[in-house]
């Protein structure tokens, strides 16, 4: 198959979009709050990992090119990375790290959810069990989303700003094209805009509980879909890839 | 801990305490005990857990660049399982009367100690192997004895801590092993590696015996079940060989098979250079002490959140209006 494929294309955006998102979580092990949150944010860390290697693995098969998930993920540049935007976004302080996780967590569930009824086996077995540890994401994330928004003056004004930060880079979780519209129809994708509704009513449900509220501009950055991503990647990727593109061709 | 200093010597209770300890018993946190080994318990559990937490940096270094999405799998997992054992020994500590926010602020201040061994920083990826397969290595020499120590929930704690300490050896040593029978350059930084952990690996297992200033009274409590050299020459033996099947030059000329002892002999450590990082003036000192204040000074407003919150829920106190 061609790099082309749907499936390729769909599986490479899936992947990324874990792939970068772990490698933002793991830089922040030993810099969290508490101890358990170093513990929990490896964790989260872990899973995204997980889900973005069996993606990225199932990726390069399905391409046929004898690539594997490590060439995919460090020998790649970033005009070739299809995560959306939103995964890019910085940690940031405590606030920004959580509001990012948040609203993956409420596109993910859902998404997972519908894959797990994937008509590709594959994808289905791993939505599965990616949809349980999404669920439980949900249940952490927006847990501190509420805890610091009605939690002191200072937490609330720094949760505000990041929910006002990250929200413009949220409709890139749901831009779609052909890629999915083949797929969709052939059973195997979820159609992106059909998750809107459950990450609507869990950002609306979450954010009231935590008193804050929607930024009122409604300007979006989109097209990581397309590789075209904001100036972020390019400088988180070079460091994931700078070992493994210094010592080509050997085994670690 | 005050009360226990005014029970006389041949009390009851110190002779309670005395024949739990010859009868191989586990002294339980309800049970009496002197304010000297409660003091000695303190220290070393504590510092055993700042080291476990402060460990977390010089591997978290290479995270994000991971050689492989694999590597970079184990390595967070790895971490992460220190983090726990920080969180475990905590918790054991806290049997003894201490609270994990007094003990943070102890080694904040600089007035309990974590093991020397990482304040040395961790230059390549073979830095990695050199820790699980050297610095964990040695420390599971250490805690294995202590599965069997006095105190009975960090004899407890050892028990699971040594179980995963010892899959963190394996999978340095795998490291160590792909590293040595890979290209010239990783054969290289292999042997770097080598060359710059061994002797900080040596001395991480204490001062010699005669220059230990608690070996003594911790054996008779049954703290101690080994001397530092006893289980430092145990390491030397261990290590040795593997140092050779992976064919890699252990950085000492005086090392030699004496075939009347049995052991491996070996070259004098640098106790001069030891005792200047256990002072602070080792390579990065300041630095892992300075990104563990500022971690914690940068989640203060987090911490402060969450209690309140959790006041507000309590109380039902009046909501932040939107």
């Amino acid at each position: 198959m061609s790099a082309l494929d749907p499936l390729f294309t769909y599986l490479l955006r899936l992947g990324d979009d874990n792939l970068v998102l772990a490698q933002q979580l793991g830089a922040l092990v030993s810099t969290m709050p508490e101890l358990e949150l170093d513990i929990a944010v490896a964790n989260v860390c872990l899973d995204h990992l997980g889900q973005a290697r069996y993606l990225l693995a199932y990726a390069a098969e399905v391409e046929g090119g004898g690539r594997d998930e490590d060439h995919l993920a460090m020998l790649r540049d970033e005009r070739a990375f299809r995560n959306a935007v939103l995964f890019e976004q910085p940690n940031g302080d405590f606030a920004h790290t959580m509001a990012r996780q948040f609203f993956v967590d409420a596109y993910q569930v859902p998404l997972y959810e519908g894959l797990a009824t994937s008509a590709d086996l594959r994808l289905a077995t791993m939505a599965q069990k990616a949809a349980q540890e999404s669920r439980y994401h949900l249940g952490s994330s927006s847990g501190w989303v509420v805890r610091l928004g009605d939690g002191t003056t200072q937490s609330r004004r720094r949760m505000q700003a990041a929910v006002n930060a990250l929200w413009p880079f949220t409709a890139d979780l749901f831009s779609a094209d052909e890629v999915e519209s083949v797929l969709v129809a052939e059973g195997i994708a979820v159609d992106p805009a059909s998750l809107r509704p459950f990450f609507d009513d869990t950002v609306a449900a979450v954010l009231a509980d935590a008193t804050l509220v929607l930024p009122s501009d409604a300007y979006q950055r989109t097209g990581g879909r397309q590789g075209l991503h904001t100036e972020l990647l390019g400088h988180l990727l070079p460091e994931m890839q700078s070992l493994y593109r210094a010592h080509r061709g050997v085994q670690w | 801990m005050e009360q226990s200093s005014t029970v006389p010597n041949g009390s009851a209770r110190e002779s309670h305490f005395a024949a739990l300890l010859s009868a191989g018993e586990k002294i339980e946190p309800r049970d009496w005990m002197p304010v000297a080994y409660r003091r000695t318990m303190i220290r070393q559990i504590a510092q055993h857990a700042h080291s476990e937490v402060i460990g977390q940096q010089p591997e978290g270094n290479w995270i994000t660049r991971a050689p492989s999405l694999a590597r970079k799998a184990i390595l967070v997992a790895k971490v992460q399982d220190e983090a726990g054992h920080g969180l475990y020994l905590y918790s054991a500590c806290e049997t003894l009367g201490i609270s994990r926010d007094e003990l943070n602020e102890l080694l904040h201040q600089g007035r309990q100690k974590y093991s020397s061994i990482f304040n040395y920083p961790t230059l390549s990826w073979a830095d990695v192997g050199a820790i699980g397969w050297l610095v964990d290595g040695a420390a599971i020499t250490n805690q294995v004895t202590l599965t069997r120590t006095s105190y009975g929930p960090y004899a407890r704690a050892m028990v699971r801590i040594c179980k995963e300490e010892s899959f963190h050896q394996r999978q340095g040593f795998e490291i160590m092993t792909t590293l040595a029978q890979g290209s010239e350059a990783q054969r290289a930084m292999a042997q770097d590696a080598l060359d710059r952990w061994w002797w900080p690996s040596l001395a991480m297992l204490g001062p010699p015996d005669e220059q230990s200033t608690h070996t003594d009274q911790s054996l008779q409590w049954g703290i101690k079940l080994e001397t530092n050299d006893e289980i430092r020459q145990r390491f030397v033996d261990q290590t040795v060989p593997q140092a050779h099947f992976l064919g890699l030059h252990v950085p000492d000329e005086a090392l030699a098979w004496n075939e009347g002892r049995g052991h491996w002999d070996f070259g004098d450590i640098d106790w001069d250079a030891f005792w200047e990082v256990v002072r602070g003036n080792g390579p990065c000192n300041h630095e892992r002490l300075a990104h563990k204040v500022q971690a914690w000074q940068d989640g203060a407003w987090v911490r402060e959140a969450g209690l309140a919150y959790a006041a507000k829920q309590a109380h039902g106190a009046p909501r932040n209006s939107a």
